[in-house]
């Protein structure tokens, strides 16, 4: 059959087409099995950008024991990772390159914001070199609260992204769509940190805008 | 402010300044509080005569103090002396705040190199002679200079805390309509377009390292160098933390150290703080070490209060950052084995007592972490039941142990020993020149630690020994710092058998201390070496200028030094081997 032109079901193939639909059915059930699957397999990213690190490696160590809900090892490469724990204060210096970490994750990811920092610039926020918030840049899915979380708190933090990840559906998450999934527009480093998705919005820019040269190789 | 203006009482000058004020003339003049003002055209020959004829060979701390209604910005020296402890030659520069020149020291103090182009990042103060001048913490291409005075931030509210009352009519302000400059992401000054915006190249950077000339294999083959960076996301990078490497090979030819990914204002918003607000920031330093961080700066402005601690509280404090060293060595050998290949294993073992001494921390301060369990004349609270037999269990049967089990497993072993031994060599001179500081300074053959050099708490009724190792290498810096913990125990166990009972806050607890004008830097032999704090007080609420000179910022400086002509998996270790703290180093 090479026809790839749409016609209409005949009548009597409309049976058949019933069957195809009771896939629908087995949706759940293969959310079931894909969301198993991934929170049993979670792997992080050891990405640590300040004291919150610390208590982000204490939770792997025999004490708490991170393995025991699938996180064997922390992956140095964000091409392995399905989550990035933004462990500490983010600067802006250091911005551009979370955000293109975040951008090298394949899908599906997710972004748990640790510490007070990380979630809304904690006791550095008014310093100037300081990002209040990294949920400004990249979408975060689970905070967790203290300077830095203890150990358990990140924990917790872990297994509200598992109840999180049970309720995923096949047929609705932007993960498993064929769309494909936006890139976030590294911000650049000039007289201040400048985010071009606020910058783009202020200014008309022409459709054929170039993405600026970015300062890091 | 002319109002305002009192007769501040010039320093006193000690024989070795008259000396020099007799020699150099009218170049000399004595400074407000401390030190001497040397003029700007002879500071390199003073400077020089300091290390020379004087014997301040370790130039500690540089930094830069913006005296915005005096319309002048001054640079201050903190000079040691190596072979004779004791305590500081201070010195300082001045230069208008229009010109804003000195001359450089970098050619005869190596440890100014990377503190100058700090207070340039900073100040905007040109160092005439520097050989790298860049911004440091900040990116190339960063409008302003952060400490000066009339440099305002977004999230700006107030000059200084307590901040006026965020519900003043009796509803509540948000923060949105309460700062002056917004949000810290909506950057849009005019004229600015972001199309015909390009980013500073970093070809400064780049250029800055040296290719060796002719280079090659030996036999008439031209090889290319080529650079590459490792960080900041790296996995051996502790941290946040970038490094610049003009490779030939696998031979590492010149490498420059990229920081400030963590720089996090601590001074700015330590100049805004009052006294008391800044302790449990100290804790953010050195993340490792909250409670040296908190000893350095309550000594300091203990110093400028004039108040002494009452002996138990001087007695927990060494007990705190004695348990501290022992914590820090030991999460150092889990770190450097992590360097050289064993990934983690050897770091569970170390987490695992680090995890019983955090307990002990969490039973006094209530945190794990961040302690914040100093005050200014004591400590925050007494013992609670139960920390002295915990600690005894600790002191007398666990630690020793460990220690010994650690030992075992790292200091005979075969490929530490052929992976470490010979590598990354830092000799005598360079540690001192370069401002090494700590187990990095003493495994380089120098036996100077600040306990010993210049004690302060109560550190010289104890009886104890400068560890100290000769060759320089990686292996050293290793069994120096597991000479430290033995020490440390030593140390413990003197400490619990002395224990006083009494009171451990001197005078009652207060919320807002009253802080004399005057300037201080109180150093403490932090478990990375000298750490060191210079508070400007003006006698308001709030320090006039809050400095931390952190050591593993300036032991970074000797990073380069090691690793040059090695290989670069041997710069790795070398970085791993002295032991920095991104929070510290960044600020």
């Amino acid at each position: 059959m090479t026809s790839h032109e749409q016609t209409p079901v005949p009548d009597e193939l409309k049976n058949n087409v019933e069957v195809t639909t009771f896939a629908k059915l087995l949706s759940p059930l293969f959310s079931g099995i894909y969301n198993w699957g991934r929170t049993r397999s979670m792997w992080p990213m050891g990405f640590g950008l300040a004291c919150c690190a610390i208590e982000m490696m204490v939770s792997q160590s025999a004490r708490f024991d991170l393995s025991r809900f699938g996180m064997e090892l922390m992956r140095p490469s964000p091409r392995q990772a399905d989550l990035m724990i933004v462990a500490g204060t983010v600067t802006k210096k250091m911005l551009p390159q979370v955000v293109r970490l975040y951008n090298q994750m394949p899908e599906p990811k997710y972004v748990i914001s640790m510490g007070a920092c990380a979630t809304s610039g904690g006791p550095f926020k008014e310093g100037y070199n300081v990002v209040s918030g990294v949920d400004k840049f990249i979408p975060v899915d689970v905070y967790v609260p203290g300077c830095p979380p203890r150990p358990e708190a990140l924990l917790y933090g872990i297994l509200q992204l598992y109840e999180k990840l049970d309720g995923q559906k096949i047929s609705t998450s932007p993960w498993y769509s064929n769309k494909e999934f936006p890139e976030i527009p590294v911000p650049l480093l000039g007289p201040d940190l400048i985010d071009l998705r606020s910058v783009s919005n202020d200014t008309p820019q022409p459709e054929t805008a170039t993405v600026p040269p970015t300062n890091q190789t | 402010m002319a109002e305002k203006t009192v007769t501040v009482p010039l320093a006193q000058l000690t024989p070795e300044m008259a000396s020099l004020q007799e020699r150099f003339g009218d170049a000399i003049q004595p400074a407000e509080y401390e030190g001497i003002v040397v003029a700007n055209d002879r500071l390199l020959e003073v400077a020089k005569a300091i290390r020379d004829d004087l014997g301040y060979d370790y130039l500690s701390s540089v930094t830069g103090v913006d005296y915005y209604e005096k319309g002048y910005f001054e640079v201050v020296y903190h000079a040691f002396s190596i072979a004779r402890g004791g305590g500081p030659l201070v010195f300082k520069a001045r230069t208008p705040r229009g010109v804003a020149e000195i001359p450089s020291v970098v050619s005869i103090w190596g440890s100014a190199e990377l503190q100058e182009r700090e207070a340039y990042d900073m100040f905007g103060i040109r160092f005439a002679g520097h050989p790298d001048l860049r911004r440091i913490l900040m990116w190339e291409g960063f409008e302003g200079y952060p400490l000066r005075k009339d440099w305002k931030e977004a999230y700006f509210e107030q000059d200084h805390k307590p901040f006026d009352s965020r519900w003043p009519n009796g509803y509540h302000v948000p923060a949105e309509e309460r700062v002056q400059l917004h949000d810290n992401l909506t950057f849009n000054p005019e004229g600015f377009n972001v199309e015909t915006f390009t980013p500073e190249a970093e070809t400064l950077l780049y250029g800055g390292l040296t290719a060796v000339p002719g280079n090659g294999n030996g036999q008439g083959l031209h090889t290319d160098s080529i650079i590459i960076n490792m960080g900041p996301q790296h996995p051996s990078t502790h941290g946040v933390f970038r490094l610049a490497v003009r490779l030939n090979g696998e031979t590492v030819e010149d490498l420059k150290p990229v920081m400030g990914y963590l720089h996090r204002n601590h001074e700015k918003i330590g100049e805004r703080n009052t006294y008391i607000q800044n302790m449990p920031f100290t804790d953010r330093l050195d993340y490792m070490c909250s409670m040296a961080n908190n000893f350095g700066y309550a000594i300091t402005v203990e110093k400028l209060m004039g108040i002494k601690p009452p002996e138990r509280a001087e007695y927990i404090r060494i007990i705190m950052a004695e348990l501290t060293r022992v914590m820090n060595h030991l999460a150092f050998c889990g770190f450097l084995t992590n360097e050289m290949g064993a990934f983690f294993t050897p770091w569970i073992y170390a987490f695992e007592e680090r995890e019983l001494i955090l307990d002990l921390f969490e039973m006094a301060s209530g945190s794990r972490m961040m302690c914040n369990y100093f005050r200014f004349g004591g400590v925050l609270r007494d013992l609670p039941e139960g920390f002295m037999e915990m600690l005894r269990y600790l002191v007398y049967e666990r630690l020793q142990q460990k220690t010994d089990e650690i030992e075992q497993l790292i200091t005979d072993n075969e490929i530490v020993r052929s992976r470490s031994i010979g590598v990354a060599v830092l000799s005598r001179e360079a540690a001192i020149s370069l401002g090494a500081a700590g187990p990095v300074l003493r495994a380089s053959g120098v036996a100077y630690d600040v306990r010993k050099a210049e004690p302060y708490g109560i550190y010289d009724r104890f009886d104890f020994d400068v560890v100290t190792r000769r060759h320089g290498d990686v292996y050293d810096r290793y069994l120096v710092r597991i000479g430290e913990i033995r020490q440390s125990i030593r140390i413990l166990k003197q400490a619990i058998e002395q224990m006083p009972v009494g009171e451990i806050q001197a005078g009652k607890k207060l919320y807002q201390v009253r802080v004399p004008a005057g300037q201080a830097y109180g150093r403490v032999e932090a478990p990375k070496g000298e750490l060191g704090f210079y508070v400007v007080s003006d006698g308001s609420p709030n320090p006039y200028r809050y400095h931390v000179r952190a050591t593993s910022f300036i032991n970074l400086g000797t990073l380069a030094t090691m690793a040059r002509g090695g290989k670069v998996a041997d710069a790795v270790i070398g970085l791993g081997s002295i032991d920095t703290t991104m929070g510290e180093v960044d600020r």
